[in-house]
């Protein structure tokens, strides 16, 4: 026993003095988490950004109400939201917010026979149908949408998100705009009490569920869609036409957006006016401390996001992302200038 | 049908229930090994073991995962197997027959079969929220919780196995009472308190809960103990539930890399004590 | 006199020297050569060492009471906020809502009892018909690869059962048993209520399902060795009389042994009640009490595992925190009652 108690202590003592030695030298890898909807471009990102310098990100995809927490609690260099919080709360907790890329929230199901871009719906319906008042797809309802095709009777499983998710404030942003009764029943927020179907956790885990449940209907960000091959829905917009969800329809309603009068870079993109216009667009916000407590690790972020802002676009577009425009990209890194400073009040980034 | 016969039909009826039952169970076993070993071995190459998690869409391995699970492991046993044997050996040894005793004893089977979700959220209170960061420490501590009980458990019931005769035998020697546990006690119950710490280790290389909010995950290699670092379990949690077809192929690859694992751990485990036993 | 030989190797009737630290000096039989004085400084160097470990192993012991103790305190002070602002009103209520920051236990709570519930309708007639079949029926060169086999059920991590559940099993339930039975007790009244719905694939009846899976090993294993117990006398006397196995088992085994096979069922019971990540991936995450079992719900801790790291706000995370406190506490009383029970049967077997 002595012998090989010895041996295992020896090994573990190994290990630990190895890793005490070795993290102590460690390089300065960003940690970042929140919102699942920007996840697929944000790992592009890195993955290019890791090539390319060396520094790593380690960025977990929690759910925006998670990216919220947790750099609130100051346990990540920064945090990523697709819901944007109000100045209020921003100046309450010492952060900055600008948004980093936009893209879409697309409605996706599982049905025998249909393929991507047959259905159509309307905003009403969809709440009605996370309502749990349309229970079957061949409802009249969505039957006087589709005039040409044969909806089958098999039951609707509307599937959520369980976890605080920013896709979940866009998604019941849109609904509660389209319905009262939605907005009275259940409201807007990253975590809502849904009345009717199934939770899951993550883009990831809606996109998984829909692929697996006969029924079931989703609402994803468009990368997920794109790359999973799921069938989505064609969306009638606020002027009256059912678009696809694309990044021309993305680019469309992001063109309306008034970034420049928005304090703390507070705009909601749905259900925006114009003919070609997505309903379910957004954007998705970085959050970082205007005195971070680690000045390096808050400079190597914003080395990243300088970055993925001038050569990140390709990488984006080519996911169906829409990056931001030249002139708000202008003035979101002077507010980094203006407002995110290190304990002597230099700002972090030097331009 | 007169009595006798209906005796011996409902015998033979609660027998073909008991084969029954029997097979009915077995039959689980073999159908999730089965699936693992269908959908896990068609990723299994050696790529896995040498490359690091990819983003989606990309090809990639487990390398950092596994890395890391084994790092977490290996301290979260050098943390908790030495409280584990000293409180056992306290439990055996000195204080037998005390009132401390009979507390832990029974404190011990609550804390072995309590749910690792609140070990979880007790190490995240204690220590990630008081550190400020997520970090493998938090991890580590949280499986040396969770190992504490099992080696307690195993050390004390080998070491109460041990007859009086040879403790007694060394003391008349005159051996302080300490020689006589480390010379004596501890040389007897050896392959008994290896197979507890064994276990241990079989039972906290595929726990989660405990991980998902004092480790994290970690795409990348990391060393640093200060920060999350990249475990099997977690790893497994993410891809399985992504939609993207290689995430998904390592997470079954990974899922019957552990399970195979965890199961030669225990036969292992089994394999000492039946030679000791055989030896003895 | 009879030496033990069940543990260990031969006893070798002298002290060796130890060099791990513990003290330099060597005792050998041999001591008349040491001076007095290196003598008593090797015996006081022995005593200090010997006060040392002792006290080392006492406070190893207290540790574990102190963990035990911590856990408590820490749930207690984080549940606290939660508790003062809704009371007991918390236990009752099924509304979850994080906008309104109205939060009430009754669902998750309602889900943890269910599946715990059903996993141990199905999992204890099925691990006490294995533990039979082990006992009294098996030829004995099968009863060791058997009971391996059935054991290794426990070492398969939770995770595991999650994916299989959510990949394999589900999709398979929602093709074939969860369409059947909607459709042979829809017009049955009463329990056409307890069997609606779509069929999601996933659901509290799948969850259910898959925890009596994992609870089999532990119930069977306990339930083994509490047959086990038995002494061969009284069941050869009911042989003896010309019973069937069958009737021995039910008259003899099973009786005996009661204590035990409860104190077995509590604590698989415990387990159920605990488990997390099977249940999480197959529940469906839904914050509702259904009269359907095939409808999807939540558990305690698959609520928390989902919740936990995205709560934002005090009155959230201490209301995830008073539902661990919940949980802790019910399996608390089971495991207690579990371990008074297999106490009391050791008392009575001598």
């Amino acid at each position: 026993m002595t012998i090989l108690k010895r041996l295992l202590i020896g090994a573990a003592s190994l290990g630990l003095a190895t890793t005490i030695g070795l993290s102590a030298a460690s390089a300065g890898d960003i940690s970042g988490a929140g919102a699942t909807f920007p996840f697929p471009v944000y790992s592009k990102w890195a993955d290019a950004y890791k090539t390319q310098t060396g520094t790593g990100l380690n960025y977990q995809s929690i759910g925006s109400g998670g990216g919220i927490k947790q750099i609130k609690a100051n346990t990540v260099t920064f945090g990523a939201s697709d819901k944007p919080l109000k100045s209020a709360e921003l100046d309450a907790a010492g952060l900055v917010q600008w948004p980093m890329i936009m893209g879409g929230v697309v409605p996706s199901i599982n049905l025998k026979g249909i393929n991507p871009g047959d259905l159509v719906i309307d905003g009403p319906t969809l709440a009605k149908m996370y309502l749990g008042e349309i229970t079957a797809w061949n409802d009249p309802a969505i039957q006087r949408l589709n005039p040409m095709i044969k909806l089958p009777d098999t039951a609707i499983a509307p599937v959520y998100r369980s976890d605080g998710s920013g896709t979940n404030f866009l998604f019941t942003t849109y609904l509660s705009g389209v319905s009262d009764e939605f907005k009275d029943k259940v409201g807007a927020d990253a975590s809502v009490q849904w009345p009717a179907g199934i939770g899951a956790k993550g883009n990831e885990g809606v996109a998984n569920m829909v692929k697996q449940t006969d029924g079931a209907i989703g609402y994803i960000e468009y990368a997920y869609v794109k790359q999973n091959n799921l069938t989505y829905l064609k969306l009638v917009n606020k002027a009256g036409k059912a678009v696809e969800p694309k990044a021309s329809s993305f680019q469309a309603a992001a063109s309306n957006a008034d970034w420049k009068n928005a304090v703390g870079y507070y705009v909601i993109l749905t259900n925006q006016p114009g003919t070609e216009s997505w309903p379910i667009t957004g954007a998705s916000f970085i959050l970082m401390h205007q005195q971070p407590s680690d000045a390096d690790a808050a400079k190597t972020a914003l080395t990243f996001f300088d970055w993925a802002y001038k050569s990140g676009g390709d990488m984006a577009s080519a996911l169906d992302y829409i990056p931001m425009p030249p002139e708000v990209v202008a003035m979101v890194e002077q507010t980094w200038a203006d407002k995110i400073k290190d304990a002597s009040g230099n700002p972090i980034l030097k331009k | 049908m007169d009595r006798y016969k209906r005796r011996r039909l409902s015998n033979q009826l609660a027998v073909a229930a008991s084969v029954g039952t029997t097979l009915f169970g077995l039959c689980w076993l073999f159908l999730i090994l089965g699936t693992l070993l269908y959908n896990g071995l068609a990723g299994l190459s050696l790529k896995v073991f040498t490359e690091m998690t990819p983003p989606p869409g990309s090809d990639g391995g487990l390398l950092n995962a596994l890395a890391g699970t084994l790092i977490m492991t290996i301290i979260g046993v050098a943390i908790g197997a030495p409280i584990g044997v000293m409180a056992g050996t306290y439990m055996a040894e000195y204080g037998r027959h005390d009132k401390l005793t009979k507390i832990v004893r029974f404190i011990n089977d609550i804390l072995l079969s309590a749910p690792s979700i609140i070990i979880g959220l007790f190490v995240y209170e204690v220590m990630v929220v008081w550190m400020g960061h997520f970090s493998a420490w938090a991890g580590s501590v949280a499986l040396a919780i969770i190992v504490i009980p099992v080696v307690l458990r195993t050390t004390e019931d080998m070491l109460l196995l041990i007859p009086n005769a040879l403790r007694e035998a060394a003391s008349a020697l005159g051996a302080p009472r300490s020689m006589m546990i480390w010379q004596i006690a501890y040389r007897a119950a050896r392959s008994g308190m290896l197979t507890g710490i064994l276990l241990a280790v079989a039972r906290i290389s595929g726990e989660t809960a405990p991980l998902l909010f004092t480790s994290l995950n970690n795409q990348f290699w990391s060393w640093n103990m200060n920060a999350p670092m990249a475990n099997m379990p977690v790893t497994i949690f993410q891809y399985a539930l992504s939609p993207y077809p290689e995430w998904q192929q390592l997470a079954w690859t990974g899922a019957l890399i552990i399970t195979f694992s965890v199961l030669i751990l225990n036969v292992g485990a089994r394999l000492i004590v039946a030679r000791s036993q055989k030896n003895a | 006199m009879r030496v033990g030989i069940d543990a260990g190797p031969h006893f070798v009737p002298h002290v060796r020297g130890i060099s791990d630290g513990m003290t330099e000096m060597t005792i050998t039989a041999n001591t008349a050569e040491k001076s007095t004085d290196q003598r008593s400084s090797a015996l006081k160097r022995q005593r200090l060492n010997d006060v040392i470990f002792r006290h080392l192993t006492r406070a190893s012991a207290i540790t574990v009471l102190l963990l035990l103790g911590g856990v408590m305190v820490s749930l207690l002070v984080g549940s606290w906020p939660a508790i003062s602002k809704f009371g007991f009103g918390f236990l009752a209520t099924e509304t979850w809502n994080p906008v309104t920051e109205q939060f009430g236990s009754l669902a998750p709570v309602y889900g943890t009892l269910v599946t715990a519930g059903i996993a141990m309708l199905i999992g204890v007639p099925v691990s006490l018909g294995i533990a039979v079949f082990l006992t009294e029926i098996c030829p004995p060169i099968l009863r060791r690869p058997i009971g391996i086999a059935v054991e290794l059920l426990a070492g398969i991590p939770s995770i595991i059962y999650g994916i299989w559940g959510l990949f394999v099993f589900a999709p398979v339930l929602q093709r074939t048993l969860q369409p059947w039975l909607i459709a042979t007790f829809h017009h049955i009244p009463g329990l056409n209520n307890l069997f609606a719905g779509p069929p999601f694939g996933i659901g509290v009846l799948t969850a259910s399902l898959i925890l009596a899976i994992m609870v089999l090993p532990f119930i069977t294993s306990i339930a083994r060795d509490v047959f086990e117990t038995v002494p061969p006398m009284l069941k050869e006397a009911a042989y003896g009389l010309g019973c069937t196995r069958w009737e021995v088992v039910r008259n003899i085994v099973i009786p005996y042994t009661r204590t035990g096979v409860i104190g077995g069922v509590m604590l698989g019971l415990g387990r159920a009640l605990g488990e997390t990540m099977a249940v999480t991936f197959v529940i469906g995450n839904a914050h509702r009490i259904s009269s359907s079992i095939l409808a999807p719900g939540t558990t305690i801790s698959a609520t928390i595992a989902n919740e936990f790291s995205e709560a934002e706000g005090a009155t959230y995370t201490s209301s995830l925190i008073a539902l661990g406190l919940i949980l802790f506490f019910i399996t608390f009383v089971v495991l207690a009652a579990a371990r008074l029970m297999l106490m009391r049967l050791e008392k009575k077997a001598g």
